[in-house]
């Protein structure tokens, strides 16, 4: 979604809460998973990436420990690719080691209809077969179209289906925010 | 875009898009699993009425890696022997509902034609002496992942240019990147007012690889009569092959490229061609990338 062309209707979570909300999201995290030394986060682009890098930092500051990273791009395992949309811009996918030795966690910014969390689990499967997957996001606004789950969220939020939520991010978009649109 | 006729209608944009998507399959193609389900249940059929080795099978290993099904159709084997026109066997290709066609042909303008008449999209892998396209975009692919860009690079091009699709597209894409291209062939190769296409004429490949960033040689292609235009090809290599001597004259580590097959010791000295500054077999393997990209780029539907 271009952040720019965004009408932007209401502020929903602002930046010192969603700090906090990351913060709560590093602790679960870390609660989940006691063993951390085969635990890989994998970021969904674009934003989900940045969403796992900081979650990374967090944590291996907390609890000093390397964990594994990497970045996944779904453009290719789409599943309305061939529904007359234009092609995806696409990103490089980034995983660099042999997922079938780790735990993954997969993180995205928002978790909508499920799709794109099905896409990313199919890319990930293609560079190998992971001991497990779990799903972290930043904002669940509900509307599932598959039977999938965020294992850990940040906050859900209503919201019509017809609305755009956007998770801003410092490092693309200049300030922490979510907003409706 | 719906179909790849030619570099000719393509803008700046459009040619950096297809080789920035191209860097993607890159990593794919690495991976020890080559293959993503993008174009699951898509057909394509590869219609290729010249001989093909490269190309046929790079399109091939590019559509499979996509997961689109594939159907190959050789002149050889197919209905035209027994008479067909070819503008009958392309509809009744056509009635299996193919998503796109790949088509290789010895007449100019025949994938424009088939674009009138199909609903598909037609991609081009070289028609008479037109345009290869894929073969420019995989060649600019090579050069701007070696050199950084085009800007102000010099690209001389040798050998047989009337005759040569690759030359056209190459030459169209390249003035159109702002790279300057330097050609040079025996006169008899050399069309006319050639000059209007942007390009800078020299009488002898010394001139036009001077201080060079990239040698692309051409084949000489027997089979469309070249060889009527050179007295004989002792004649021909002792003037226009590239040795190791005239590559001195390009800047150092300029690269040497070649749309093969090369005609060893013909257009290219073996040394050449195999030396450190060949970068003829990244061509080819550049070539799946840039087939991958254009064919997502085609099928997504990028402009509907």
């Amino acid at each position: 979604m271009k952040r720019e062309s965004l009408n932007v209707k209401k502020v929903l979570i602002g930046e010192s809460e969603i700090t906090k909300i990351i913060d709560r999201m590093v602790y679960e995290m870390i609660e989940q998973f006691s063993q951390l030394d085969n635990v890989a986060i994998i970021g969904i682009r674009t934003r989900g990436v940045i969403l796992a890098d900081r979650l990374l930092k967090r944590i291996e500051e907390k609890e000093n420990v390397k964990l594994m990273t990497g970045a996944v791009d779904i453009a290719l395992y789409r599943d309305d690719f061939c529904k007359g949309l234009s092609s995806p811009k696409m990103g490089p996918s980034e995983i660099n080691f042999n997922p079938e030795d780790y735990h993954i966690i997969l993180v995205d910014d928002v978790m909508f209809t499920g799709r794109t969390v099905r896409a990313a689990i199919e890319a990930v499967m293609d560079y190998g077969r992971p001991k497990s997957i779990k799903f972290v996001a930043l904002v669940d606004r509900g509307h599932r179209e598959l039977p999938i789950h965020p294992d850990i969220v940040g906050k859900v939020i209503e919201t019509g289906i017809d609305d755009k939520v956007a998770v801003f991010f410092k490092e693309t978009d200049g300030e922490d925010k979510v907003v409706l649109g | 875009m719906k179909h790849l006729l030619g570099i000719e209608n393509l803008n700046k944009d459009q040619i950096m898009n297809i080789l920035e998507t191209a860097v993607h399959f890159n990593e794919l193609n690495q991976r020890l699993i080559k293959k993503a389900p993008t174009l699951k249940g898509r057909t394509i059929i590869n219609f290729f009425a010249e001989p093909s080795t490269r190309t046929r099978t790079s399109f091939e290993v590019a559509e499979k890696r996509l997961s689109a099904d594939t159907y190959n159709i050789a002149v050889s084997g197919s209905a035209i022997q027994k008479g067909e026109t070819l503008a009958d066997t392309v509809l009744n290709l056509q009635a299996m509902g193919p998503d796109a066609l790949v088509i290789r042909h010895s007449v100019s303008g025949i994938p424009q034609l088939l674009a009138d008449i199909m609903d598909c999209s037609i991609i081009n892998a070289g028609d008479g002496f037109r345009e290869h396209p894929t073969q420019a975009l995989l060649d600019a692919y090579t050069i701007w992942q070696k050199l950084g860009g085009f800007e102000g690079l010099k690209v001389a091009l040798i050998g047989d240019i009337y005759h040569s699709r690759v030359a056209r597209s190459n030459i169209y894409l390249l003035t159109k990147m702002g790279a300057h291209v330097s050609i040079a062939g025996p006169g008899t190769m050399i069309p006319k007012e050639v000059e209007k296409m942007g390009v800078t004429v020299e009488k002898l490949p010394k001139y036009a690889i001077q201080d060079a960033d990239v040698v692309m040689m051409l084949r000489v292609q027997n089979e469309r009569a070249s060889n009527l235009l050179y007295p004989d090809v002792r004649e021909y290599s002792r003037y226009f092959m590239l040795t190791p001597e005239l590559l001195k004259l390009a800047k150092k580590d300029a690269l040497v490229m070649h749309p093969g097959p090369a005609n060893r010791g013909v257009e290219i000295d073996d040394v050449v061609m195999d030396g450190e500054q060949s970068v003829i077999l990244q061509q080819v393997s550049n070539g799946v990338n840039v087939r991958m990209a254009v064919l997502y780029l085609l099928l997504g539907g990028s402009d509907k």
